[in-house]
């Protein structure tokens, strides 16, 4: 009786431990969860005047935009405004620079960016400047355009006059700043074909034509298993490179490969055909990865805005409220 | 027969090492051992930036006739102890000695802001355009430190997960890249406590 009452008694203590550890874990993964939510997610950068309030509008936004597409033309550098109606639970600073440093205004080689953000209902607006552009737009300088150009106009609810100006300043001080010279392919190369890894994805082919080779040849035979690999090894090059040449020869090398390893893999098979597939493999996986990578960033580029990707922020500039 | 079954051996050898070698992430090692000591340097560079503005700030407070002298000794006293610290890369590595530095940056933090908010009362000071420019470095500079903090976190969080998880934290050992030390929140107990709003008769 005593026994089995104390058995009991461990057998509540250890449920109760083991539920507390339960409850605690699950507090943390739910609480770490909803802190993940809870900050603002980064806008997608798709236009150099970004308004989520809708407080400008079209022709101010167009004019804006026509004005910092012309001066990244002239002097290379990106302004991007951006105007959100609150960056709560994250002050000001933090936000920005987190949308900055996700976005990586400024070109490739150069990283000269700046981001003008504008928190409308919490009546606070920064000026986030990348790390090249702190000696040109010292935090000093940044103070002064928000407490003398933005502030007086937008406590008359004059935002476009305020974004405006600043965005005038910011032209005029960058544009005596001297920054690399504007190199028109260098910058179009780094819109598209920034963060783009070119030896990884020869790799990626090299093995992923091995794989799905060797599972396309099992379902669906000797035959229509190397030609659906091909065809395959074909599109994904198109898709990649855009260039039909490039694709037909990915394909055919793929074809020839899977064709071959596949031939030569059973368990009986010959040494010097083992090391020979491995040969067409790797010399098919350079030739889709590395020849692609070497045509496709010229061929793509134009249409839309998109970020250099060179900027990187450290948290230069400044806030002012109104 | 033997002959195939050698070669075939040789091959597995080769082919095993090889992944071993990739898969042991000592390659990783090297570069985030670099990038977090990279970012480290730019915590102490803003955290050195800091210390060089403060006696330009407690030279232009000074000029303000009858500003509280407590306040001021204990910006000078947090700046003193604050660059006293000798920080080397092996202070990563030795979380007291981290805990030590973390401190006297908090406390010069808690110091200057503290100055900041006395400053407010003295409208004279605010008028000054020296002291208002040296007062928007300052929170340039803040933030930085902020944004630094901020990296050399995630480099250091990549790193230790390296150094942790299976198989690399064999890797670690071998090649001794132990955990490094993080920041933490200093005053953690204080803000889980909801601030208190008092609009009773203001004190004095």
């Amino acid at each position: 009786m005593a026994v089995a009452r104390f058995e009991h008694c461990i057998e509540r203590c250890i449920d109760r431990y083991i539920l507390r550890w339960l409850a605690a874990i699950f507090f943390v993964v739910t609480a770490g969860t909803a802190m993940a939510q809870a900050v603002l997610p980064v806008p997608v950068l798709d236009a150099r005047v970004i308004d989520q309030t809708g407080t400008l509008d079209a022709t101010t936004r167009q004019t804006l935009d026509a004005k910092l597409a012309a001066f990244e033309q002239k002097k290379g550098s990106q302004i991007v405004v951006l105007m959100v109606p609150t960056t709560q639970p994250e002050d000001i600073a933090s936000y920005a620079n987190r949308v900055a440093s996700t976005w990586k205004i400024g070109r490739k080689e150069v990283g000269d960016g700046v981001l003008v953000i504008v928190a409308k209902d919490d009546r606070k607006m920064r000026i986030e400047v990348a790390r090249t552009l702190e000696g040109a737009v010292p935090d000093l300088t940044a103070a002064r355009i928000i407490d003398e150009q933005m502030k007086p106009r937008f406590r008359d609810n004059d935002f476009a006059g305020g974004i405006g100006a600043a965005v005038d300043q910011l032209v005029a001080i960058i544009g005596g700043e001297a920054l690399p010279e504007v190199a028109r392919s260098s910058t179009q190369r780094g819109a598209r074909g920034g963060g783009f890894n070119w030896p990884e994805l020869g790799i990626f082919l090299f093995f992923g034509v091995f794989a799905v080779g060797r599972m396309a040849r099992s379902i669906l035979g000797n035959k229509l298993g190397p030609i659906v690999t091909g065809l395959g090894a074909g599109v994904v090059a198109m898709v990649v490179t855009s260039s039909i040449l490039l694709a037909v020869a990915a394909g055919f090398i793929s074809l020839l490969f899977t064709l071959f390893s596949g031939a030569l893999s059973l368990p009986s098979m010959g040494n010097g055909g083992r090391r020979g597939s491995a040969w067409g493999g790797a010399v098919g996986g350079g030739l889709g990865g590395g020849f692609g990578g070497g045509f496709g960033g010229g061929s793509s580029g134009g249409g839309g805005f998109g970020s250099g990707g060179g900027g990187s922020f450290g948290g230069g500039g400044a806030s002012g409220g109104w | 027969m033997t002959q195939t079954m050698q070669r075939w051996l040789l091959i597995l050898v080769a082919t095993l090492s090889l992944s071993t070698l990739t898969g042991c992430g000592y390659n990783d090692f090297q570069k985030l051992d670099e990038s977090s000591k990279s970012a480290w340097s730019e915590v102490l560079n803003q955290y050195q930036r800091r210390a060089d503005l403060v006696p330009n700030i407690v030279a232009s407070v000074k000029g303000q006739a009858n500003f509280e002298q407590d306040t001021l000794t204990k910006v000078i006293e947090a700046r003193a102890k604050a660059t006293s610290i000798q920080v080397t890369p092996e202070t990563l590595n030795n979380p007291e000695a981290f805990d030590k530095f973390q401190k006297a940056q908090g406390e010069l933090s808690g110091a200057l802001s503290r100055l900041m908010v006395v400053s407010e009362q003295y409208p004279q000071l605010q008028a000054n355009q020296a002291f208002r420019d040296l007062r928007v470095t300052l929170e340039g500079t803040e933030n930085r430190i902020t944004v630094a903090r901020n990296s050399y976190i995630k480099t250091v969080q990549e790193y230790n997960v390296l150094a942790r998880s299976f198989p690399t934290n064999i890797t670690a050992k071998i090649f001794s890249y132990p955990p490094k030390a993080t920041f933490s929140v200093q005053n953690e107990a204080q803000i889980s406590v909801p601030p208190t709003v008092d609009f009773g008769t203001p004190k004095k």
